[in-house]
């Protein structure tokens, strides 16, 4: 028997992780859990905080936002577990309090749980998400489960077309946790720059439609990170961001 | 920040050409701007993935799980195997019950509450003070622990083992083609079967509705799902009054049959309420959703044991003994508080016993929900405290009967206060058709801001039950 090398490895020292629960008291970053429904974000959430907030084996049963901290390597985070939502896009309560935050709630990273099994479905809300944040990382869950099924994932390539660092784990027998730590710390710290993939627009119309008025965006507001999104959704016409628009909201949002 | 005037100027006039500009490609796309820009995301997405993930294609687990939806959602078995499931964790509840409420009642009622009278004598406590403490606040809490605690530890971890492996959406997939056609969005099948856990968790989860009309619809009939503190009462009264009519052997099954029986009502009528409310106030189409079937995962015992045990079953009992403690007192004064030589729970039982009556329930009962608005979980508690305290109030020292340590002994002290099978039938059924309790009527002005939706789904369920109730009684009376 060998012992497992990955024991031996400097980010495994069980020393780096604290998880302080609900003591959410001068925290250095704060860190968002977004995306699809029954993906695993709750248990995640538990396991890098100590709480026990409830799991279930079903879509939608997290509603509103869930918050906790935990302490990696001298620095203190604020994790914040978002309601599962299957896009950005819609009006319901849980899809607009995910959208909003990590919009408005300027996380310094937003973790993306995806479910392994499930790539397909769940990368369509990962590539939304990287419309309007440039901090991300993406954790690839249950990959336990995606071994039972014989899925095999190449996780460089896929970090590599997205642009942001990918960690895959199986959060509820505790493996790969040290990993996803690591990388969220690099982000946060902006030791590692993302450069998330942006969708290009098939539609050639659209496509300069948006690229016009992010333009006109980018000069009324430099700065704004997100123009893109932002004109996207005023050609959906989106109300509240008219609104935001109107209130000057919005250009709070440039950093 | 230092914005002078002209500038601020300035930006609005830049920001109102944007706009109109934006407006003006509008008009070009129409509503065609979100397909076009979906079908961008799921381009990029399938390529991706395609590019990093392989797949041996249609696996042995996947093909079982597949096989394994075919069954338990199809239309000929998928309500069969509902029923079924649903039938074998009462019965465990119902069978694995008795015992263990026996222990807890023999140490609880029968050894501690003797001796806390014994010592209350030896040091001398005035009387009120070790009625009211001893006979009041501790014999309610006893009780309720006595009679709640070993069904919910018993029907908690098999109710959350069913959600962890994934069945309960499927319970949601099968029930959603009957909730859309009512005129409700399909996903009240889920809050609904989150309201069998808690009233308030179903409330709060019809947040996943979009539509703020069938969002109100889902939070007014939650009710609807026998809750937490409700399971219980309906199974202790299930056992002693209609299991005991079939032979022993049986009994076990006549009562679980009976609490599904109500269960399937109390959907029933939701479905009913939910049309009612459809076709009357809150007029609209049922929209459309997408539910997705997770996989079905092997259950975690660690944190099926933790949900059920801490999160449910030690809440719920947390909560019950936290209002047991006042009822216990309220109680206890009604009993002992005499105004020429009856005392204050005689008068207002006497007084509302030809109203309960007519409605083949009786003026205990009525009391007893009253005092239990606060928690569903201590209205049987307070029923036995009352039936028992209030025999006694003819003869100064009648609390000898006060041991109720089997379903047996529990039935003995019910019949003695004039219990009959329609009252059983009919608390049950009033158990299921009554006002939400207090937390869940604050959650709901809380979640809908409206005191007048609020009313609605207090007053609904208060209604139906007193119309249904009358009814059995009146049938009862011309068969029985």
């Amino acid at each position: 028997m060998m012992a497992d090398p990955c024991s031996t490895c400097p980010i495994h020292h069980p020393g780096n992780l604290e998880k302080l629960g609900i003591d959410m008291s001068g925290f250095d970053y704060i860190i968002a859990l977004a995306g699809n429904p029954n993906t695993g974000k709750s248990t995640v959430f538990n396991t890098l905080t100590g709480l026990h907030q409830h799991t279930g084996n079903w879509p939608g049963k997290t509603v509103s936002r869930a918050e906790g901290a935990y302490k990696y390597r001298e620095k203190r985070y604020k994790l914040v577990d978002l309601p599962g939502t299957y896009s950005l896009l819609s009006t319901s309560t849980d899809e607009q309090v995910a959208r909003d935050f990590i919009l408005f709630g300027k996380p310094d990273v937003t973790v993306i749980v995806t479910d392994a099994t499930r790539l397909q479905r769940n990368m369509n809300l990962v590539l939304q998400i990287l419309e309007i944040t440039d901090r991300a990382v993406l954790c690839v869950n249950l990959i336990d489960e995606a071994k039972r099924h014989q899925i095999e994932i190449d996780f460089r390539t896929l970090s590599r077309e997205l642009g942001i660092p990918v960690a895959g784990t199986s959060a509820a027998r505790q493996s790969g946790i040290p990993e996803l730590l690591q990388k969220i710390e690099e982000v946060a710290s902006g030791s590692f720059v993302c450069k998330p993939l942006r969708i290009k627009n098939k539609d050639k119309r659209l496509a300069e439609a948006i690229e016009e008025i992010s333009q006109t965006l980018h000069t009324l507001y430099p700065g704004l990170p997100n123009a893109k999104w932002i004109a996207l959704r005023l050609l959906e016409g989106d109300e509240s961001i008219v609104n935001a628009l109107d209130s000057g909201q919005l250009g709070n949002l440039t950093l | 920040m230092e914005n002078s005037g002209p500038n601020i100027d300035q930006q609005a006039k830049e920001l109102e050409s944007l706009m109109a500009r934006v407006r003006d490609l509008r008009w070009q796309f129409g509503d065609e701007t979100y397909d076009l820009y979906l079908e961008s995301v799921y381009d990029a997405s399938q390529k991706i993935v395609s590019a990093v993930v392989k797949k041996p294609g249609e696996t042995r687990a996947l093909k079982l799980e597949t096989k394994i939806d075919r069954v338990v959602t199809s239309k000929k078995w998928g309500f069969p195997i509902m029923f079924l499931l649903l039938a074998a964790v009462f019965w465990f509840t119902i069978v694995g019950t008795n015992y263990p409420s026996q222990w807890l009642s023999l140490l609880l009622v029968d050894t501690v509450h003797p001796w806390l009278k014994s010592m209350a004598e030896l040091t001398e406590l005035p009387f009120w003070i070790s009625g009211l403490l001893i006979d009041g606040i501790y014999l309610t809490t006893a009780w309720v622990v006595s009679v709640m605690l070993p069904p919910m530890a018993i029907f908690f971890p098999m109710f959350t083992l069913l959600e962890d492996f994934g069945y309960l959406p499927r319970v949601a997939f099968n029930l959603d083609n009957v909730y859309r056609k009512v005129g409700a969005h399909g996903k009240q099948a889920l809050t609904m079967s989150m309201g069998f856990g808690c009233n308030v968790t179903g409330v709060i989860a019809s947040r996943i509705i979009d539509s703020p009309r069938e969002r109100l619809i889902a939070i007014i009939t939650n009710n609807f799902s026998l809750c937490n503190g409700r399971w219980p009462t309906q199974i202790l009264i299930a056992t002693i009054f209609i299991g005991s009519l079939a032979p022993s052997y049986l009994g076990g099954i006549v009562s679980a049959a009976s609490v599904i029986a109500v269960a399937l009502l109390g959907i029933f009528m939701s479905l009913l309420v939910s049309w009612g409310l459809h076709k009357t106030v809150l007029k609209g189409e049922a929209s459309s959703f997408s539910l997705e079937l997770p996989p079905y995962r092997p259950p975690r015992i660690k944190t099926i044991l933790y949900t059920s045990l801490i999160d449910r079953t030690l809440v719920v009992l947390g909560r019950s003994v936290m209002f047991a403690i006042p009822a216990g007192m309220v109680i206890w004064l009604s009993v002992n508080i005499s105004i020429d030589g009856k005392s204050l729970a005689f008068y207002l039982t006497e007084w509302m016993d030809p109203v309960a009556l007519f409605f083949g329930l009786n003026g205990i009962i009525f009391l007893a929900y009253i005092i239990a608005i606060p928690a569903n979980e201590i209205v049987l508690p307070t029923i036995l405290l009352l039936t028992v305290l209030g025999s006694s109030v003819s003869g100064q020292e009648g609390m000898t009967m006060i041991s109720a340590n089997s379903a047996l002994e529990t039935a003995d002290i019910l019949k003695a206060g004039g219990w009959t099978l329609l009252t059983a039938v009919n608390l049950m059924l009033f158990s299921l058709l009554h006002n939400p309790c207090s937390t869940t009527i604050y959650t709901i002005y809380k979640e809908t801001k409206s005191l007048k939706w609020t009313m609605y789904a207090t007053f609904i369920p208060i209604v139906l039950g007193l119309v249904v109730t009358f009814l059995v009684a009146r049938i009862w009376e011309i068969f029985g």
